[in-house]
């Protein structure tokens, strides 16, 4: 069974921001006024952020999205199982049994879990431009960052259509697929030959706050000299 | 019976006062209601919180309920264990306390639920690491404990108004007296249960506030992951709910002239025990943040700093002024450990706790360790509403059990004389 993972190299990154506007659209991602952003209201599955990374000075401009962590802080306070590590190590989120309690998005450490405050609004046009492989929010939930789950699960059907095994390129996010300075490399780390494996173990690897002992598998590579 | 007028009066008559407060308070209580309609319709959006302070007033006010509920079943358990006899009138009133604010407790939490509609979910859909499915367990085990434990001496003093009433009122007393005589054979069993309840709810009163502060404990966030967590929300809850039980005596023996029952000696009494709490309540407060600042672990002084000097400085130091120098002052001194001095004292506390709740929920979401945009919580008027709501709504039902039971256990002040030998 994979074990998914994500490699960002922050010396390739060019803070685009490419990858907020790509997940925004593939995952149905309410938009937000920029008075709503200020009060917190902001909806991402992933934005960049001011962090402080190893080797320098300065803070980097780092996309934080879900850590998908081995050891995650949010499944276990759950009071519904509503938030689980799945088998293959994505943590996911059960829309129809989120009570709204927002006690995972107060237990990650990374507050990358984001709670509609209102219901979902899509201005004009943009209506029609949703994705329908995956369902609306409603007000009063939790949601975050799924590793585009509903690409795994086409990349499945399709692959078992044709009679053959889940190819590596098979099942890529959109913000790995989005990526135009290729920062973003997404696979099974536990596939030793596999991209993802070799690049987790750069000398550049690192994980955020791995001392709390979450055991992110969104890895960063930091940039070099 | 004839000599405890003063507590049977009150409940069979009610005068143009009582009207002129069930109404005020009933209005508040609809403001409440439209407020939450309002929250359901739009969702919490009309809070003030946002990403990353998900949690505000309303498990503030969850915690601080909580708190105020170890008032009654938990002072009145231990005093009865210990055969304090002069707590015999205040027993009552102050377990009254308990079952009621729970329901605001617990009210609390559903307001905060983004979809109140699926809290069953906690039921149908158990998941047994959460501490807030702890919270469901311990919650629902020590409601139901405390209202038998409400319930259980209430019986003999069901049994007297059945005798001296009529109508639906009788009828509602003939059902709860349960076949109540007063053979000595039931005496008897009633004061074994009593003592066998009296016992038990002392473990699942402190099994409630520990499990409340494990919600914040059992996170790895700063200033929430303390060990210490369980005993000092505890302390605080005792702390709180004396405080509460003291205005609610000073209320109730104004309101119906009750001076014969509750008299000084009850205020210095608790007031000493008021004392005590203020001390360890200082003590625990003082071991946790002079922990948290010679740790200098960043995460942790980012909460700490902003809770000494930064924006949560004038919260943290009323708290410390309201919890601890006020009620130390006055309660330290026996001349000013009067009836209003203790009444000031718990005034403050009340105060004083429901700020600690604050400054422990707030501030430390206000600085999460992801370097993330955040902001200056201001809570909505919808917020502030709901919260009137439950005060109002609590003092209501609180007078509308003064007018269909005594407040003052009737058959506890039976050769009692009214002046327990205790207090002599």
């Amino acid at each position: 069974m994979p074990r998914w993972g994500l490699v960002i190299d922050l010396d390739r990154c060019t803070g685009c921001q490419a990858c907020v506007v790509a997940c925004k659209h593939e995952n149905n991602v309410p938009f937000s006024t920029p008075a709503e952003a200020t009060h917190g209201r902001l909806l991402t599955w992933i934005h960049l952020v001011p962090a402080e990374t190893p080797g320098r000075v300065g803070p980097s401009a780092l996309p934080l999205m879900c850590q998908h962590c081995d050891r995650p802080p949010c499944t276990d306070v759950c009071p519904t199982s509503a938030t689980y590590l799945s088998p293959e190590g994505i943590v996911a989120q059960v829309y129809p049994r989120c009570i709204g309690c927002r006690y995972c998005t107060n237990a990650c450490p990374y507050s990358v879990k984001v709670f509609n405050w209102s219901s979902p609004e899509w201005p004009g046009a943009m209506a029609e431009m949703r994705n329908p492989d995956v369902s609306l929010r409603p007000k009063g939930i939790v949601e975050k960052c799924t590793f585009c789950h509903h690409r795994l699960m086409l990349a499945r059907e399709r692959a078992r259509d044709e009679g053959r095994d889940l190819a590596p390129d098979d099942y890529v996010p959109a913000c790995v697929q989005t990526c135009p300075a290729e920062a973003m490399t997404f696979g099974d780390l536990d596939d030793p030959h596999g991209a993802v494996a070799a690049l987790a173990n750069n000398p550049r690897a690192f994980r955020l706050m791995e001392e709390l002992g979450t055991k992110p598998k969104v890895i960063y590579l930091r940039e070099g000299e | 019976m004839s000599e405890h007028e003063a507590i049977v009066a009150p409940i069979l008559q009610a005068g143009p006062s009582f009207r002129r407060w069930a109404a005020a308070l009933g209005a508040i209580v609809v403001w409440a209601v439209f407020a939450w309609v309002w929250q359901l319709t739009h969702g919490l959006g009309v809070t003030g919180l946002g990403r990353p302070i998900y949690w505000g007033l309303y498990i503030t006010n969850f915690v601080f309920f909580i708190g105020v509920s170890h008032a009654g079943t938990l002072i009145s358990a231990i005093l009865r264990i210990v055969h304090a006899e002069w707590r015999r009138p205040i027993t009552r009133m102050a377990e009254v306390i308990t079952v009621l604010v729970l329901f605001f407790g617990v009210g609390n939490v559903l307001f905060d639920l983004g979809r109140p509609d699926r809290a069953l979910n906690v039921i149908k859909h158990p998941h047994f690491r959460s501490p807030l499915l702890w919270d469901v367990a311990s919650i629902s085990v020590y409601l139901t404990a405390s209202s038998i434990y409400l319930y259980l001496p209430l019986i003999p003093d069901i049994a007297i108004l059945r005798e001296r009433t009529t109508g639906w009122r009788r009828r509602l007393y003939t059902r709860l007296a349960v076949g109540w005589t007063g053979a000595p054979r039931q005496w008897a069993r009633l004061e074994r249960a009593i003592s066998v309840m009296a016992i038990l709810v002392i473990p699942v009163a402190v099994s409630v506030h520990t499990v409340v502060s494990w919600v914040f404990g059992m996170t790895i966030q700063p200033m929430w992951h303390s060990t210490i967590f369980g005993p000092y929300f505890v302390v605080g809850a005792i702390f709180s709910g004396i405080a509460a039980i003291i205005t609610a005596m000073v209320i109730i023996r104004r309101v119906y002239g009750l001076e014969a029952y509750l008299r000084p000696i009850h205020f210095n009494n608790l007031g000493i025990l008021l004392l005590v709490m203020c001390c360890l309540w200082f003590y625990f407060t003082f071991a946790e943040y002079l922990t948290t600042w010679y740790g200098q672990e960043p995460t942790e002084l980012a909460v700490f700093t902003s809770k000494m000097t930064g924006p949560f400085a004038p919260y943290f130091w009323a708290m410390v002024v309201a919890c601890f120098i006020v009620p130390f002052t006055i309660l330290a001194n026996p001349r000013t450990r009067t009836v209003t001095g203790t009444l000031v004292a718990s005034i403050s506390v009340n105060i004083g706790m429901w700020l600690e709740r604050f400054t422990i929920v707030v501030p430390s979401l206000s600085h999460p360790r992801a370097p993330i945009h955040t902001f200056v919580y201001i809570p909505s008027w919808v917020e502030w509403s709901l919260m009137a709501g439950c005060f109002a709504a609590f003092a209501l039902l609180y007078m509308g059990f003064t007018k269909l039971f005594p407040i003052v256990s009737i058959w506890e002040q039976e050769g009692t004389d009214a002046v327990p030998a205790a207090a002599a």
